[in-house]
């Protein structure tokens, strides 16, 4: 990629957004919208601006939850699916029930959680965690299957140890569908977090982002609440973008999705 | 059906009745009751360089598999140096399969992808060096050890795969169609190398191909096959001295060996044709 186009790929979608928000800015203005409906971009930056330490705090609290989900969605799906690779009956018996864990709406179960876990902080991480950990285990576990037929006849005639097929071959073979999985699931744990926030609705000096969101709401401070929801978006952005470094770090050497087409 | 003939000997590699590998009445029937081969009698002695040559379906992958160990007879017996499979590695006494593919790991430099033989088998690192700049010396690869599969032309990433093969200093190679995705350019160039590389090395060869100037060129005896069933039609020795060159490949001699081998293919279809 040249230089050039490299810097279409950033000034083309910022364009767009300094437009976008332009239209908004004057649209608001010319006519005159109450701020309670629909705040101004520049009142929403203001906000955000008076408003940082209260947000910023709150973003740290979720963060905390998102970051604790994540690691342990990553931790515990990994071992799930090696577990999973490990044998047919296993993967068959347990599969389902992944399956099971993934389709059911968070919401739906976070009520029941936040009643059973210990404090609220706990049950905020076991809800993020539920719903990050299903693509870490789908997208490892085909990894993990998808071995080149030719390699590892290759590593059988060279009479390999099932430990060194694992290190060898299995798990680079899985890298880059883990690091989809990577994708997907951080930004699922953050979804997770704020959805499990909004059902408990936790008060007091460990609130979150989404407690900031639902009081917004109630005394209709809009432009907070929007300034919030931009927090929690950009916070989004951010962990994908994070993934796609690290995928690259991992994989550029080698693998088709890294690679820059030659010019 | 003439009967084979008595075993030829390479020109140079004199090891005499030195048997290396002796298939007997090996055949093969699919779990579908495909009858991939009828029994086969095969001897492969030190130092020969057999070409399996034969129409799609007439079992000369099943064939090299079976005596690479890959796939199990149905009945029938097959002995590497005179002992059972598990003997092989027993006193150096190596065999290696180079596959159609390249098949490296593309996460894998070249000199990584040509240490994993070594790496598996747990030999010392300097040892192991050592060995994969020897193995890409021949092949023709020093100056690539550090560049990734993806980055290499598809003959480069077979020389590679020649290497690996190469690195654990094998007595017998097996090679299953190993140039057939190649331009011919490429793959005549390939012919020469490895002709050369065996006649150095003094290795043992059983090489699967459907191309029959390839088999002309590199061979000491042709195994010509026949399909459904698929069975060995006759074997054909080149009586033709090594070491071989461009020379060979246009002389008489050559087109004379092609033109037999091409009337036995054409008889080998038809055979196959009647029982369709």
């Amino acid at each position: 990629m040249s230089l050039d186009s490299k810097f279409m790929a950033f000034a083309m979608p910022v364009g767009v957004g300094v437009i976008l928000l332009s239209l908004w800015e004057f649209l608001v203005w010319f006519y005159q919208v109450p701020k309670f409906l629909v705040p101004a971009p520049s009142l929403v930056a203001t906000t955000l601006v008076q408003d940082w330490w209260l947000l910023f705090s709150s973003l740290w609290v979720t963060l905390k939850v998102t970051f604790f989900a994540f690691f342990l969605s990553v931790v515990i799906g990994t071992l799930v699916a090696f577990l999973f690779v490990q044998s047919r009956v296993v993967e068959m018996s347990f599969f389902p029930y992944a399956v099971l864990l993934q389709v059911t709406p968070i919401v739906a179960i976070a009520p029941l959680i936040i009643i059973w876990a210990k404090d609220t902080n706990t049950a905020l991480v076991i809800c993020a965690t539920l719903v990050g950990l299903f693509p870490i285990i789908s997208n490892t576990v085909l990894g993990l299957r998808s071995v080149n037929p030719g390699l590892l006849n290759l590593f059988k005639m060279n009479k390999a140890t099932r430990f060194q097929q694992l290190v060898r071959l299995r798990i680079p073979s899985a890298a880059p569908y883990f690091f989809g999985g990577l994708r997907i699931s951080s930004g699922l744990s953050l979804i997770g977090a704020v959805v499990a926030e909004f059902v408990a609705g936790t008060g007091g000096s460990g609130a979150g982002l989404a407690y900031q969101i639902l009081q917004a709401g109630f005394q209709l401070n809009i432009p907070r609440l929007f300034a919030a929801l931009f927090l929690i978006t950009i916070t989004g952005v951010l962990l994908f973008l994070l993934m796609v470094a690290l995928s690259r770090l991992a994989l550029g050497g080698w693998h088709e999705s890294e690679l820059v087409p030659e010019a | 059906m003439a009967a084979p003939h008595p075993a030829p000997l390479p020109v140079k590699h004199g090891e005499r009745e030195n048997t290396v590998i002796e298939v007997s009445g090996a055949e093969k029937v699919f779990a579908n009751g495909t009858r991939a081969l009828e029994p086969i009698d095969l001897g492969i002695r030190q130092g020969e360089f057999i070409t399996l040559l034969g129409p799609s379906g007439c079992g000369k992958s099943t064939l090299l598999k079976m005596i690479a160990n890959l796939l199990e007879p149905s009945s029938g017996d097959i002995r590497w140096w005179g002992k059972g499979f598990d003997h092989v590695g027993e006193d150096g006494k190596k065999l290696v399969f180079v596959f159609q593919d390249a098949t490296l790991m593309p996460w894998a430099s070249v000199r990584g992808n040509v240490r994993l033989p070594l790496d598996l088998a747990g030999a010392e690192r300097k040892l192991a060096d050592a060995r994969v700049d020897q193995a890409l010396a021949l092949v023709g690869l020093s100056k690539f050890d550090l560049s990734y599969p993806r980055q290499l032309s598809g003959g480069m990433q077979m020389r590679a795969s020649i290497a690996r093969a190469l690195v654990t200093e094998p007595n017998v190679l097996l090679m299953d169609e190993p140039f057939g995705a190649l331009d011919e350019i490429t793959r005549n160039k390939l012919d020469q190398d490895l002709l050369d590389l065996w006649y150095e090395k003094k290795l043992t060869v059983v090489f699967v191909t459907h191309s029959i100037y390839e088999a002309v060129f590199l061979s000491t005896r042709v195994v010509v096959m026949a399909a459904r069933p698929g069975r060995i039609m006759r074997e054909v020795k080149i009586d033709a001295p090594y070491p071989r060159n461009e020379a060979f490949r246009v002389s008489q001699e050559f087109a004379m060996y092609a033109r037999d081998l091409q009337l036995l293919l054409a008889e080998a279809s038809a055979a196959g044709a009647v029982e369709d």
